[in-house]
């Protein structure tokens, strides 16, 4: 299966995609809230500025190298 | 008893001159209104309220909008997390046609009647321009919407070129009061923005105009904002909320008071009687759900429903089950207000 650049139970990834930090550096409480709000925005795998697309129903987010996810925010 | 009331408790006042007469507060009387204490909240945001039904009726407006260029805007507008002036992460992206086409058909499935595109520039370049004719027109044979735009400051050609390709409505917001204007923006000036919203309102094209509230004025500077967005008398006004957003400038703000926000949805509709008052940005982390509510039952009469620019919103469908449960219909295609 493809890595994606967003982190899945299957493959958390190393860094936040909230914040860029590392996902294991103390707690990321504000970022699982802003999660609810915001898209990711760093690649999981990387640590790459993913470049996002918000539409009114959904997200997609690219790393240049880990690929590209569209998320539906509605359905 | 004359249009101009002579009370003392503002709200009696505000009851006389804006709900009897239709007369906007002025700037010293919204002053008095964002100076009311939390006690007075539910009568203040009961009697914005009534104006708004007697001048604006139930319905209200739906809107969906989507970024046609994300990122990289070289102004410096310190609530903006698309400025590549500052260290926000939000990268530079364009949408592609069919992906805007795809968008509008999203927006107009929840009943919403405007779809408005957006960019992040100090103004159109022909490149951009380009995609515009293109994308409006590729939206307008494939969806049943009305197509908004907002893509900075224009000149007179842009002007004429959005009307021809029919776009019905221009969003250019004044941000701010001109006093507190220079410090959110330092790029360009409140009075170039003044002169593209003019210029907007003798084409022909409605005008959306609205601000932010909470990135730190004094109440005198908001109710300035109230007041000079009356003197403009846009068709619509997009009252946001600051969202802080990280690496901005205004990033180490706190989100507004709900109480305060509310205040401020209640006495722009009492500066602005006739005018579409939309929730724009920031109201899911200012108001959350039961404020939301409340600013709908203190003035609001329009919404945006699904996904800001670089943020997202609620669920379409929870919104529409709130004014459903209002019994607030949805404006359909072309009603006027
Ligand atoms: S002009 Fe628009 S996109 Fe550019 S920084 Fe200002 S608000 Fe953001
Ligand atoms: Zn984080
Ligand atoms: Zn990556």
């Amino acid at each position: 299966m493809a890595v994606e650049p967003v982190a899945s139970p299957s493959s958390p990834g190393t860094w936040c995609g909230q914040c860029g930090e590392a996902a294991d550096s103390g707690a990321h409480i504000r970022c699982a809230l802003r999660a609810e709000l915001e898209p990711p925005r760093w690649c999981v795998h990387c640590r790459r500025r993913m470049t996002v697309q918000v539409t009114p129903g959904a997200w997609t987010a690219t790393c240049v190298r880990h690929g590209s996810v569209e998320q539906a925010t509605w359905s | 008893m004359t249009a101009q009331a002579t009370g003392t408790d503002i709200l009696d006042v505000a009851r006389e001159q804006v709900l009897e007469h239709g007369v906007p507060l002025r700037q010293e009387q919204v002053l008095s209104v964002l100076r009311t204490d939390d006690d007075r909240l539910p009568d203040l945001l009961a009697l914005a309220h009534e104006v708004r039904m007697r001048y604006q009726g139930p319905a209200v407006e739906v809107e969906g909008i989507v970024s046609l260029k994300t990122g990289g805007c070289p102004e410096d507008c310190h609530f903006c997390s698309q400025s590549g002036q500052f260290t926000s992460p939000v990268r530079s992206v364009w949408l592609n046609i069919p992906e805007l086409v795809r968008a509008a058909q999203q927006t107009a499935a929840t009943g919403a009647s405007e779809f408005c595109i957006v960019a992040a520039v100090r103004g159109p370049d022909d490149r951009l321009m380009r995609q515009m004719r293109e994308g409006v027109a590729a939206i307008r044979a494939a969806v049943d919407i009305n197509v908004a735009a907002s893509l900075g400051m224009l000149t007179h050609d842009q002007v004429d070129a959005l009307v021809s390709m029919g776009v019905h409505r221009y969003n250019h917001n004044l941000e701010a009061g001109r006093s507190y204007f220079p410090q959110v923006v330092t790029t360009h000036t409140f009075e170039e923005r003044w002169e593209t919203c003019v210029m907007v309102k003798d084409s022909g094209m409605e005008l959306c105009c609205g601000g932010l509230v909470g990135m730190g004025e004094s109440l005198e500077q908001r109710a300035e904002l109230a007041a000079q967005l009356g003197e403009l008398e846009p068709h619509e006004v997009p009252l946001n909320f600051l969202n802080p957003r990280p690496g901005t400038p205004f990033g180490h703000l706190e989100p507004m008071e709900t109480a305060d926000a509310l205040r401020a949805i209640a006495a722009f509709r009492l500066a602005l009687p006739r005018t579409i008052l939309r929730y724009a940005g920031g109201r899911e982390l200012t108001l959350g759900d039961l404020g939301t509510r409340d600013g709908l039952l203190g003035g609001i009469n329009a919404v945006i429903v699904g996904n800001y620019l670089t943020t997202l919103g609620r669920d379409p469908r929870a919104d529409l089950a709130l004014l459903d449960e209002l019994e607030m219909p949805i404006k359909a295609l072309n009603e006027t207000f």
